[in-house]
């Protein structure tokens, strides 16, 4: 709560969670936002500019750009979220083990981490797809199998001071479980940088679906999704502009707002900043 | 089942860390060298030293936070190495510690009545209700007021805090406590009520501590016995009645002298100190005191003094007492 009011007060952080919110409500309350049926084909109305009728403007097929942009806010935010989940589960996981133990298990996670990032996260995730078939299923889980060494190595950093302090040590001479101290103790005093790296993961995450879909082995059409968007507009861009830049521009808004939340997050939560 | 008359045994405990120095080169530090002694029920161990001469690492080994790399330690007359699961976890709650630092000693995202709950919890019973009139009896012993129970430890000062830190020891009724500087951290006026309430409980209920700390008179007021240590090694044992009235280890010496007494009129350090602490990592062969010893010898660089009894109160380690 504490968080929440302070974000308010601030100006950046304030402006990314509107845009936050209503891009939340948008994509929570699509049927009923949508003017037009997003697949609904109209032979003739293609390819209008955007107007009063069409806010957008309309595509190849006659569908309303507008609503096709909601309902692709719906797939984009929801692989976001789900991917940034998996990621976060699993580098809390692995991170909290290896920061905890120590030791062996310490270097095989790390070895592991290494190997992990390697390999440039676009090619892994190329290579992985092209071996499964394209759904957003597997586009989820994808991303976030692959995007978690950041929050691991995060966490390993944080356990690995937190674990000297003296109410882990006193929590030892009492007793409690590794389970406990790891859950109990060891994790909510992290949390401060998950969250930060979980806010910037999203908007990663937005971005890699959206470039996955313009490779088009991401979201396949006709389900929308802001990537598949830009590339159905890229063959008619010097007669519809407005089929690409629209869906450009609500993936630079997002991902500067989830990117700026997770900053804005990191200077609130920063206890050595300045007031 | 018997119990010893020891509450911690702690026999020729050895312990090292590893320091990578350069490259691949790995040096070994010795923080505890050759360490016995006994801890009885009821008794103040009060452990003397400067910083860096191992008396927070034998603090450690005896809550079993370090394990020694040679040695044996005891708990209730029981070798921690071949002690049962449930022994080890029905002894645990009877050795618990209160550490130097109020600030990072009680978790800031509990609040103060999780704090003291979560010990009682593991070590005793899982009754809320219990739990909750011990802990009030306790505060009030400590002397804080029950409102503190709905509060975060960002709310209170460090000698509260400290008070916090001690009321969850004694949650769990146990017979020991490893008092790690316990108000070197703490404004004067606020140490002397800690070190009061110490000892109240001391002759209350019979608690034993293991104060660790480098102040003289911390330790001089709350110890039955002083342990004196330098560079991991125990210099003088000495009962603290005793200790006004006979000759002491060269480096006790030098501690007393280093004391600052307000109303002396002396200047304070009337012998200049000389030298610096060995560092651990090149210990000096013979005696771990010769660098700065103003009685030393020839035999001093050859041989290290054992600790030896000058008689039932006071043993020291030192070839010319």
């Amino acid at each position: 709560m504490k968080i929440l009011k302070e974000l308010l007060n601030h100006k950046i952080g304030l402006i990314s969670l509107c845009i936050i919110t209503i891009l939340a409500i948008l994509a929570i309350f699509a049927p009923y936002i949508a003017p037009y049926d997003p697949f609904g084909i109209n032979v003739n109305e293609i390819l209008q500019p955007p107007s009063l009728k069409h806010l957008l403007g309309t595509d190849l097929l006659g569908r309303d750009v507008f609503s096709r942009m909601i309902y692709a806010s719906r797939i984009s935010l929801e692989v976001s979220i789900v991917a940034v989940g998996i990621s976060v589960s699993i580098g809390v996981f692995l991170g909290a083990l290896a920061g905890y133990f120590g030791g062996i298990v310490d270097q095989i996670i790390c070895r592991f981490i290494d190997i992990m990032l390697c390999f440039p996260t676009i090619f892994l995730i190329l290579a992985i797809i092209a071996y499964l078939e394209p759904s957003i299923l597997t586009i989820m889980i994808v991303i976030g199998s692959t995007s978690w060494m950041g929050v691991a190595r995060l966490v390993r950093a944080e356990i690995l001071s937190l674990k000297e302090r003296d109410f882990v040590q006193i929590a030892k001479v009492y007793g409690a479980s590794s389970f406990r101290i790891i859950f109990k103790h060891l994790l909510p005093n992290a949390l401060p940088p998950i969250l930060v790296s979980a806010s910037l993961g999203l908007g990663q995450a937005i971005l890699i679906e959206s470039a996955l879909s313009f490779l088009g082995i991401g979201v396949q059409p006709p389900t929308p999704s802001w990537g598949n968007m830009l590339i159905e507009g890229k063959e008619t861009l010097e007669v519809a502009w407005w089929l690409s830049v629209f869906p450009g521009l609500a993936i630079l808004i997002t991902v500067l707002a989830f990117t700026l939340l997770g900053e804005t997050l990191q200077d609130i939560l920063n206890p050595k900043k300045e007031k | 089942m018997e119990m010893s008359q020891f509450l911690v045994e702690i026999k020729n405990v050895w312990k090292s860390y590893e320091i990578r120095s350069f490259w691949f080169k790995k040096q070994k530090f010795y923080a505890l060298l050759d360490v016995s002694l006994k801890i009885s029920k009821g008794e103040v161990i009060g452990i003397l030293g400067e910083s860096g001469c191992g008396k927070t690492t034998l603090g450690k080994i005896i809550l079993d936070l370090e394990k020694p790399d040679k040695g044996e330690v005891f708990w209730f007359g029981k070798n921690l190495k071949y002690i049962s699961r449930r022994e080890y976890k029905s002894l645990r709650s009877k050795i618990q510690a209160v550490f130097q630092d109020p600030y990072s000693s009680l978790n800031p995202r509990y609040k103060i009545k999780d704090i003291l709950l979560e010990p009682y919890f593991i070590c005793i019973e899982n009754n809320k209700k219990k739990g909750l009139e011990k802990a009030k009896e306790l505060l009030n012993q400590v002397g804080l007021d029950q409102n503190v129970l709905n509060e975060y430890p960002h709310a209170l000062s460090g000698g509260q805090r400290q008070r916090v830190a001690l009321a969850r020891a004694l949650m769990v009724s146990p017979d020991l406590i490893v008092l790690d500087e316990p108000t070197s951290a703490l404004d004067m006026t606020i140490q002397s009520q800690i070190l009061e309430l110490l000892k109240n409980f001391k002759e209350k209920i019979g608690l034993s501590y293991f104060l660790i700390s480098h102040s003289l008179p911390v330790v001089f007021y709350l110890s039955d016995w002083i342990i004196i240590m330098y560079l991991g090694k125990i210099v003088e044992i000495c009962k603290k009645e005793f200790f006004n009235s006979v000759d002491h280890h060269p480096y006790t010496l030098m501690l007393l002298e280093a004391h600052l007494d307000p109303f002396s009129k002396k200047p304070p350090f009337k012998k200049e100190i000389k030298g610096e602490v060995p560092s651990a990592l090149f210990r000096p062969s013979g005696c771990v005191f010769y660098s700065r010893c103003k009685e030393r010898q020839k035999m001093c660089l050859k041989k290290s003094p054992k600790l030896r009894k000058i008689n039932n109160l006071q043993y020291i380690a030192c070839f010319k007492r």
